[in-house]
């Protein structure tokens, strides 16, 4: 009972801390400080023309390495917890790999034709992502949902693990010598001014930008693929 | 009322209703999921907080152009922010998620009254 009470005690303050915040606010009709030098001198930096994208990989490009390597040691981390389990499972050893109900054929059939296209537009989200709306993280969100949507129609076949390690490795690896050249040839770690800019607006813009891109969204892919992997075992 | 004020609004209640489902359930799953919610809550309040009256997409095109951008866009850097919250909120749900799998394996059981050990 008194837990109870002083849960709702909790509630209630956050609940007026947020009414406080949520009466003071007003909308900013003007963009300040540091946004500010994003708009207006974003475009001329660094030649991309989704400024989202230029503050994601190059101005904030070292919070993306930190975040890419966040999503590695969680997904490290899970198939650690998961495989300690199996290991310790039955005692017994090589338990045979579960099988799993054939799924429909209808499932089978979609899988067949959607599967290329979902892939595509995943490679089509972050191959733009300097452009238009998206970029490594959504196109990588986008692969990992085609290689849950494979799992659930083929759930007897697995994805080559090794296969996955690799790509996900040598695109971190890539990543971080790309930011390294920055620092060799251009501005600092991580600048995107190693190779030309390229005209604003085209798919060969925005130096490295695109490349970063390609990297992450192929490294979250396989990332977010082994993991949901670790989880059906 | 504004649109970014109705998205706070949303965004506040959502982390409300996040923390409740966490306090009140015992399921070790359903916390997760409350978990989650109170993640999105926050999304929305800081994209909200990045709005600019009558601002668009921060993304250069023919009508968006690079003169004029720092009234008509909305601010960039909350977005981005977002972008990173939520890929730590995914690695942080699955690390959870493994743990929730593992107490499973252990004591059979999803209660978080189970975890007696862990109290404090």
């Amino acid at each position: 009972m008194l837990k109870r009470l002083f849960m709702m005690l909790a509630l209630a303050l956050m609940a007026m801390m947020f009414f406080d915040i949520a009466g003071n606010y007003s909308e900013r009709t003007e963009l300040t400080g540091i946004s500010k030098h994003y708009a207006t001198e974003g475009a001329s930096e660094l030649g991309a023309a989704n400024l989202v994208a230029s503050v994601v990989i190059t101005y904030r490009g070292l919070d993306t390495l930190g975040e890419v390597t966040v999503l590695f040691i969680s997904a490290a981390g899970a198939s650690l917890l998961l495989r300690r389990r199996r290991e310790r499972g039955e005692g017994s050893e090589e338990r045979p790999s579960r099988q799993y109900a054939e799924s429909s054929e209808i499932v089978q059939t979609t899988l067949s034709i959607l599967f290329p296209i979902i892939l595509l537009f995943g490679v089509y989200i972050f191959i733009n992502g300097h452009l238009t709306p998206g970029g490594g993280f959504q196109g990588g969100a986008v692969i990992a949902s085609a290689i849950l949507f494979f799992m659930l129609a083929r759930p007897n076949e697995s994805l080559s693990h090794m296969m996955l390690m690799r790509i996900e490795s040598l695109s971190g690896f890539t990543y971080v010598m790309l930011g390294l050249l920055g620092v060799i040839l251009s501005g600092g770690f991580l600048d995107n001014r190693v190779i030309p800019l390229g005209d604003f607006g085209s798919l060969f813009s925005a130096g490295l930008i695109p490349l970063i891109n390609i990297l992450i969204g192929l490294k979250v892919g396989s990332e977010l693929g082994s993991l949901l992997q670790k989880f059906k075992e | 009322m504004p649109i970014s004020s109705i998205v706070l609004v949303t965004g506040f209640l959502l982390i409300l209703i996040g923390l409740w489902a966490m306090f009140v359930n015992k399921n070790i799953i359903r916390m997760i999921i409350g978990f989650s919610i109170i993640d999105t809550g926050i999304h929305m309040v800081m994209v909200a907080l990045g709005y600019i009256t009558g601002g668009t997409a921060p993304i250069f095109d023919d009508v968006v152009n690079v003169a004029d951008a720092s009234v008509i866009i909305v601010d960039p850097v909350p977005s981005a922010l977002v972008l990173t919250a939520i890929v730590i909120g995914l690695g942080v749900t699955a690390i959870m998620l493994s743990y929730a799998v593992m107490i499973y394996n252990t004591k059979k059981s999803l209660s978080i009254d189970d975890c007696a050990e862990q109290k404090w």
